[in-house]
């Protein structure tokens, strides 16, 4: 069995009218076992900036504090936020360092830019930026993502109307798929705020 | 004096709390042909003496101002050799910046890093303090900018500045002469009088050289004939 599926994970990120949705499922699996139903998946680099990491949830935290590590210094010596296309790029070579023994890790990055411009990309284990205009997906439940984002997606969706298709999105592909599911973390982030909500679905 | 016994050694503070090869640097840089840079409200301009040993040389060759990026440039007083090798390293991190984050360095970040370059070189074993103070002009996200990196690794952002020869009649000057709105034209016209207060000889096309950027933010040095231009309007 591959390694990018010993965890099991689901994510996705979707553009709206200036304003974006990533969302995660929150299974943390060994394999057949579920050890965990409240697992983050996505973090908060800042307010205007969220980072999802599929694949083996190790490298996911280690990825993570690393990355959080080299924003924080940004922070400090050039005293101002990293824009989402920076940080893509930066967590692109981050990765690509590894090349010859990489994270287990698919990230999702998701950001408003400049003049509240969204952001999203995913990209490969190892480095391959893949930008998107609507929505990219990431995890074991990609698949069915992919199907479930195409035919769900609208463009220039408000807050709300983004919340629900994003949530119908992640729980219809979530329960496809034994390795995620167990419910829903879903960030939806206008300039103005950011609405964390948890979702309910089939709790297996 | 009590310090030349401790000017031996680089790395040995002397009694009175200097680091003397920083300050010999300094003397180094002090006698070091005049160069100068004026901040203006859309640009930045930088200039220096290009005198040469004689007139065999093929002054074309000798390019003093140089970019480190297409919107930062810089221009030293001090020791040629020296200021190749920081521009080296400048160009080099520069690139590794934009390598890591595809975004152009901003100012203060390139300014930072020379900076610590120069500093490691006052700190290490078997090595000497570079003999230049840099100038380095930049236009970024910040707006235009002016910074002097010292030989000890300190640096200063100015609106004016002057350093090597003959450099606190050009600092008096400009502290006369400047002003906060003034313009990149108005600021190039106040460098080449600068310059020329201090000037042995006829001031000419050839034997300066004046380094611009503008809103644009591309950094170029001008053409001798376009310094020609300036010249008369100045006369």
């Amino acid at each position: 069995m591959s390694i990018f599926e010993y965890n099991g994970s689901a994510l996705v990120a979707m553009v709206g009218k200036n304003c974006f949705a990533i969302a995660s499922d929150r299974r943390l699996g060994v394999q057949l076992q579920t050890i965990a139903t409240d697992f983050q998946r996505i973090s908060k680099i800042h307010d205007r900036l969220f980072l999802g990491l599929s694949g083996l949830a190790t490298d996911a935290q280690t990825l993570y504090q690393r990355l959080l590590f080299r924003h924080k210094l940004y922070q400090l010596r050039e005293e101002r936020d990293m824009k989402p296309e920076t940080f893509a790029n930066l967590v692109s070579a981050l990765l690509y360092e590894k090349r010859f023994g990489p994270y287990f890790c698919q990230p999702v990055i998701a950001g408003l830019g400049d003049e509240d411009k969204p952001f999203i990309c995913t990209m490969d284990s190892i480095g391959a930026k893949e930008l998107a205009k609507d929505f990219v997906v990431a995890g074991t439940a990609s698949e069915s993502l992919y199907g479930a984002c195409e035919s769900m997606f609208k463009e220039d969706m408000e807050p709300e109307e983004l919340f629900e298709t994003v949530s119908q999105a992640l729980l219809s592909s979530v329960d496809r798929d034994c390795l995620s599911g167990w419910g829903g973390h879903v960030y939806v982030v206008t300039p103005t705020e950011v609405k964390e909500r948890i979702l309910k679905g089939r709790m297996d | 004096m009590g310090d030349s016994q401790y000017s031996f050694s680089l790395t040995t503070f002397s009694p009175s709390g200097k680091l003397v090869q920083i300050e010999h640097a300094l003397t180094a840089v002090g006698s070091g042909q005049t160069s100068l840079g004026i901040k203006a409200a859309n640009g930045v301009v930088i200039a220096t003496e290009k005198k040469l040993p004689s007139i065999l040389v093929d002054e074309a060759s000798v390019q003093k101002i140089q970019c480190l990026t297409p919107n930062i440039g810089v221009v030293y007083s001090g020791m040629g050799p020296d200021f190749r090798v920081l521009v080296r390293k400048s160009r080099k991190q520069a690139e590794q910046y934009h390598r890591l984050y595809k975004e152009p360095i901003p100012v203060t970040q390139l300014v930072r890093e020379t900076a610590a370059v120069m500093q490691e070189f006052t700190q290490s074993g078997g090595v000497r303090p570079f003999g230049v103070s840099l100038l380095v002009a930049g236009y970024d996200d910040n707006g235009p900018q002016l910074y002097q990196v010292d030989p000890s690794g300190s640096y200063f952002s100015w609106k004016a500045s002057a350093m090597g020869k003959n450099v606190s009649n050009a600092k008096t000057f400009l502290e006369k002469r400047y002003t906060d709105d003034m313009e990149l034209d108005d600021a190039v016209h106040t460098a080449i009088l600068t310059l020329k207060e201090g000037f042995e000889g006829q001031i000419s096309g050839k034997n300066i050289e004046i380094g611009i950027i503008g809103a644009d933010k591309k950094f170029r040095v001008l053409t001798p004939a376009e310094i020609e231009d300036y010249l008369a309007e100045v006369e």
